[in-house]
């Protein structure tokens, strides 16, 4: 994408779609629709989170059932301050940064000695780690979790309070993670990063110490995904350890795979789709039935199985199957 | 120290144990000989809850719903191998993870039609329902049960696996699949026989641990997680690893939750380790996985022939 604006379908279809997100709170204001902000903040925040995972497991293929730790860190760096009645968001936002930044840099120290399927494991292990951590913490709720009842506090100008303002903050964060993968799968770290994951042994004969590459990829990466969590616990105003369970990590999976791994917008299309159909797969099973409400899980795993059995690429997949059909692809 | 408690404790640990091998045990062939991610292994373990609580529900003696309900796993693995997990096997562990968690969707969804939201209790006949004295130790029937059940398993697949044609096929799946399949063994068949054996056993546990915990939907999604720690821990597609890390596991969880705190006392101070122990004992079977993954990653017991 060298040209300022993108020349394929593909590529028009996202500049499109981050000028709506843009737009997106005045339409629903004008048209008095609360819970869609609340919905779009919600998918917002996972697509930034599934960004992240994207990084090291779409460029970098790590592949990491274990992601959602790190929402979980981030939301309790909001929580657990704020049950002392510390509402200071430069300090929220600081504790985020350092802790999922050091829980990054253990966990992703022992896990990046392993490969492949071993790798799967060990996020796995780390992540219920911190989930088993927090489900014993009495003091913070436990099993039961945590309500917050303000938010972070930030200057006037950068202020998450009321619905619009933390859209506003959610949809920032989302463009800058977005523009900090962009850049650094194009800078020669991520060039690195993306030869460790096709061929590690000739990245390291030709003189990088991948293993390094690799962990600052997974600190960012972890970052990135915790700030998604602080997002998070603000957006919600309860946390709980159910947000890092396994089953959360899952899902991060799903969005990236379903939007396309390793595609800039890939995630983003990707949380999109997984929120729309949590939403609106149980009504659409009411419409059919009243009684199916609660079986919307079944059309959703079908969905999952035959995603991986016919669906390769994921949605930006088969948005690049246009551009090819017009002319050459973006990629 | 009170010995009685310490014996119960230990027996607590080895019927968890004996579940987890039976979870275990199935999940190592089908990673090992298939390499193939199951995470949907749970799934039958809740299945088979269901399957033996509905036919005593419907009246049948407990030991003739458990054989029925076998015969009834051993079909539901087979149809799960034919239909989705055979067309899997060449895909990456990436798809595995993520058609085995769809997988996991459906089942829960299948059981919240069949047999409703609310679990299922399933009551014990009364012969297994009393206690059994053991010299000072009081021990409940039904415990023995499970564990002689457990064993007894054991016992079978080790001969099964070391003394039959099947079981050498087996290991020679686990070592090196393409070798077997270049001298003639029928890979499809025996990924079949293994899928499907594996799921019986995964729903046998399940059976057993019913009459305890009820069955209930998304039983088999926690302890599934556990039983990849012993899988990666013993070793992959190692039986003899998944049976010692079984074990090892179950005792140490149970162990880690009555025991650490005084043992946290020794050298901290009495708040600290009361607030410390439980997240630390929650935490001790993954901590053990981590490291055994981050030293010796084939496992403690790999399958001979597997060089990591």
């Amino acid at each position: 994408m060298t040209a300022w604006f993108p020349s394929s379908i593909s590529g028009r279809c996202y500049c499109v779609l981050l000028v709506l997100l843009a737009v997106a709170p005045w339409i629903f204001q004008w048209t008095d629709q609360p819970f869609l902000l609340d919905l779009l903040s919600r998918g917002l925040i996972l697509a930034i989170a599934a960004t992240s995972l994207n990084l090291i497991m779409g460029y970098g293929g790590m592949v990491s059932l274990g992601h959602a730790a790190f929402i979980g860190i981030g939301a309790y760096c909001v929580g657990i301050p704020a049950y002392y009645d510390l509402y200071n968001g430069w300090f929220h936002l600081g504790l985020t940064i350092v802790v999922s930044a050091v829980f990054a840099l253990l966990a992703g120290a022992v896990s990046l000695r392993t490969r492949g399927v071993y790798f799967i494991m060990i996020t796995l292990a780390f992540s219920q780690m911190v989930y088993f951590a927090f489900v014993s913490l009495e003091e913070y709720g436990g099993d039961d979790g945590l309500v917050i009842y303000l938010r972070s506090e930030f200057p006037d100008f950068l202020t998450m309070q009321g619905p619009v303002a933390l859209y506003y903050w959610i949809f920032a964060t989302l463009l800058l993670t977005l523009f900090l993968v962009h850049r650094l799968v194009r800078a020669r770290f991520g060039r690195v990063i993306a030869g460790a994951k096709h061929n590690e042994q000739r990245m390291q004969s030709l003189g990088f110490d991948t293993y390094r590459y690799r962990l600052t990829c997974y600190v960012i990466s972890g970052v990135t995904c915790g700030l998604a969590g602080m997002l998070l616990g603000n957006f919600t105003g309860f946390i709980s350890p159910e947000m890092m369970s396994w089953i959360r990590s899952g899902e991060l999976i799903f969005m990236v795979v379903m939007g396309g791994s390793g595609f800039l917008f890939g995630p983003l299309v990707g949380t999109g789709a997984f929120v729309i159909l949590e939403q609106y797969l149980p009504e659409f099973m009411k419409f059919l039935n009243p009684s199916w409400l609660e079986y919307w899980h079944l059309p959703f795993g079908l969905l999952l199985v035959l995603l991986v059995l016919f669906g390769k690429g994921g949605i930006h997949g088969m948005l690049s199957k246009l551009d090819s059909r017009t002319r050459q692809s973006d990629r | 120290m009170d010995w009685s408690l310490l014996l119960t404790q230990l027996m607590n640990g080895l019927q968890l144990g004996l579940l987890l091998f039976l979870l275990a045990s199935g999940l190592t062939l089908i990673f090992g000989i298939m390499d193939f991610i199951n995470l949907s292994h749970g799934s039958f373990y809740m299945i088979g809850a269901y399957f033996c609580g509905s036919i005593v529900a419907r009246g049948g003696s407990f030991l003739v719903a458990v054989l029925v309900a076998l015969v009834g796993m051993f079909i539901v693995g087979a149809l799960i191998e034919r239909v989705i997990a055979r067309r899997l096997y060449r895909a990456d562990h990436l798809d595995h993870v993520l058609a085995t968690f769809g997988l996991i969707l459906i089942f829960d969804a299948i059981v919240h039609i069949v047999w409703g939201p609310s679990g299922m209790a399933i009551p014990l006949p009364a012969i297994l329902d009393g206690q059994v004295t053991l010299g000072s130790l009081v021990l409940p029937t039904y415990r023995l049960v499970i564990i002689s059940g457990g064993l007894l398993v054991a016992a079978i697949l080790s001969v099964l696996v070391t003394r039959s044609r099947l079981g050498m096929m087996i290991r020679a799946g686990a070592s090196n699949r393409t070798m077997a399949e270049a001298l003639g063994v029928n890979i499809h068949k025996l990924f079949l026989i293994v899928f499907a054996i594996g799921a019986t056993m995964s729903g046998f546990a399940g059976m057993l641990i019913a009459p305890i915990t009820e069955a209930s939907i998304g039983m088999g999604n926690d302890i599934i997680i556990i039983a990849f720690v012993v899988v990666i821990v013993g070793g992959i597609g190692s039986i003899k690893g998944a049976f010692h890390a079984s074990i090892l596991i179950g005792l140490i969880d149970t162990l880690g939750r009555s025991y650490l705190d005084d043992l946290l006392k020794i050298f901290m101070s009495l708040d600290y380790a009361e607030t410390a122990a439980p997240a630390l004992s929650a935490m001790l079977v993954y901590i053990l996985m981590a490291v055994v993954l981050a030293f010796r990653p084939q496992g403690l017991f790999p399958p001979a022939g597997i060089r990591a």
